[in-house]
């Protein structure tokens, strides 16, 4: 395992962000996490890049524990694992060059040789096409889609285990977000680093991520085999997502029914009593206000959802 | 405009240099010219005790960009360190010092001054460190609020996740994105601190008569404004000429810094 998260929680004051939350990644694996804004994603990614401190649970990155390490023990694991960000805008720093930029995790681990460093950078620029001249540029000169390849190439450089990708491409417009998504796919075949994609879009994990983990209020519902997923959602929140998302064929659209959720997402500070998803699930009834289900796997397939509506021989239909 | 500036500000420097060499002794007397008109033997004029005004206007301007740059300097040195470390480590000291700002700001500047001249005598030295500590509420809290917005930024959290270290994160990401600001306040800075330098001589407070300053002739100019008016005219016109070169020049030097600003 190269991650491995175990019962995490992370509280900003009154928010529960995260409320015990456990998942594992796989050499090579990229799994994707998905779900809502303030669903508490972000923070899980944060978390395994202890930039910022977890309230309870354990984080274990290449089985080691690193969830009280502190900053000065944190900094030599820093070369396995590296973070995109969201905003294109604001993770780069104004004041440096792009070679700078994808340089400074190389001198931050003191590889130091000017030719050596100069060599990589402009390597690790090929492989994620931006061209030579970009090296002397400044990160306002570039445009969203160059700046997250600048952002993947200083992720990238020191090839660590486990990349974080949070929310890459939805700051991006459509078009680049496709030739960014076969980037960073083809990177991952290429490097064969582990990748924990951070996503509120699940069409954008279908074809990259080998799992899935849904997210709910700072828990995860359901998770399993991206396929299966797809093929046969288990949790009511689940379906909802999937069947609020578009199908390229207006035959196939036109006859599927889709769930509309109703209401917001409750309030993290305060979430809801016994199922979270209760407040808006059509199927709720009494026991799901007042026990929590648990993530169960009731037929043993790698597939748990957590609603107490999934037994081994039925599965609830949302659509229904 | 901020080559104006820079040329304006170098002519000022220079004034301040060379000028004294030019013009002699400013507090030499020629008796038979008092209050004069500016001529050939005086371009600037004379005042009421028949010193060459040009003389005094050079001399002042030594003074008045000591006090200017110096106390401005001296705010700088103290003020931006504390800035920093309150608003990059915040915890237990940023409150600490944003109550002692509080309190220095509540602090009438006058008192101040009128303290220090006590404890040192009315100087030069006085001066610039009644002005650099009036000036050092200003520069913690422009510090402190710009590291605050900056800290949060992803590529700080990036550098972190690259492996720096505070100090690396510190000087080479919160810093040079919290410059800007920092430069403009030291640019509206000197020249209040050259109008201040002049408010603490008119007082008394500053530096003390013979020594020229602008401030001093400003003082004396204002018995004779209605027989003399150029003794008013020409400090004023200086105080006035740099204030708009050191904006100037910030508003370039702000320019030259932010990569952001060329193509």
């Amino acid at each position: 395992m190269i991650l491995r998260i175990d019962n995490l929680v992370k509280h900003y004051g009154p928010v529960r962000a995260v409320d015990g939350l456990s998942l594992e990644i796989g050499e090579g694996e990229v799994l994707g996490l998905v779900g809502e804004s303030g669903s508490g994603k972000s923070t899980v990614g944060k978390c395994v890049l202890r930039l910022t401190e977890p309230t309870a649970g354990t984080i274990e990155l290449g089985g080691r524990d690193i969830t009280h390490l502190s900053r000065r023990a944190m900094r030599p694991l820093r070369r396995d694992v590296h973070m995109v960000f969201q905003d294109p805008f604001s993770s780069l720093n104004p004041r440096f060059t792009i070679e700078r930029i994808v340089a400074e995790p190389l001198l931050r681990h003191k590889v130091t040789d000017r030719r050596e460093v100069a060599g990589r950078v402009a390597a690790m620029l090929e492989k994620v096409g931006l061209r030579q001249e970009m090296r002397k540029r400044f990160p306002h000169e570039l445009s969203g889609g160059q700046r997250q390849r600048v952002g993947l190439a200083r992720a990238l450089i020191l090839e660590p285990k486990l990349v974080v990708a949070d929310e890459p491409v939805s700051a991006l417009d459509v078009s680049v977000q496709a030739s960014v998504l076969n980037l960073i796919t083809d990177l991952q075949r290429d490097m064969g680093f582990s990748c924990l994609f951070i996503t509120h879009d699940l069409s954008v994990v279908e074809f990259l991520a080998d799992r899935i983990a849904v997210m709910y209020l700072g828990k995860i519902v359901e998770s399993g085999p991206t396929a299966e997923i797809f093929a046969g959602p288990r949790h009511p929140y689940t379906q909802a997502l999937l069947s609020a998302a578009p199908v390229a064929d207006p035959a196939r659209q036109r006859e599927r029914r889709r769930i509309v959720l109703g209401g917001d997402v409750p309030s993290p500070m305060d979430p809801p009593s016994g199922c979270r998803f209760h407040t808006r699930c059509p199927l709720a009834y009494d026991e799901c206000r007042t026990s929590e289900p648990l993530l169960n796997d009731p037929r043993g397939s790698g597939h748990p959802a957590a609603c107490h509506l999934v037994t081994a021989d039925r599965v609830p239909d949302a659509a229904k | 405009m901020p080559m104006a500036g820079l040329v304006l500000v170098v002519a000022f420097v220079l004034l301040a240099l060379l000028g004294p060499l030019v013009t002699g002794d400013p507090a030499a007397q020629d008796y038979l010219a008092t209050l004069a008109p500016p001529s050939g033997a005086h371009p600037m004029g004379t005042d009421d005790l028949g010193r060459d005004a040009f003389a005094r206007i050079a001399h002042g301007a030594q003074v008045s960009l000591q006090a200017g740059v110096l106390s401005t300097l001296l705010a700088m040195v103290v003020g931006i360190p504390i800035g920093l470390v309150a608003g990059f480590y915040r915890r237990w000291l940023d409150p600490i010092v944003m109550r002692l700002v509080d309190v220095t700001l509540a602090f009438p500047f006058l008192v101040f001054a009128v303290g220090l001249a006590a404890i040192i005598g009315p100087s030069l030295k006085g001066v610039v460190l009644a002005l650099g500590f009036s000036q050092l509420p200003a520069i913690i809290r422009i510090t402190r609020g710009e590291v605050l917005a900056v800290r949060e930024m992803d590529y700080v959290a990036a550098a972190i996740a690259d492996g720096a270290g505070d100090g690396h994160i510190i000087f080479r990401y919160v810093l040079p994105n919290c410059a800007s600001p920092l430069i403009v306040q030291a640019t509206v800075a000197i020249p209040a601190a050259i109008i201040g330098e002049a408010t603490l001589s008119f007082l008394g407070l500053g530096v003390q008569p013979p020594t020229p300053s602008w401030g001093v002739m400003l003082t004396t100019a204002q018995q004779y404004l209605s027989d003399a008016p150029w003794l008013a005219i020409w400090p004023g016109l200086m105080i006035a000429l740099a204030t708009l070169g050191f904006n100037l020049l910030g508003d370039g030097l702000r320019d030259v810094l932010d990569p952001r600003s060329h193509r």
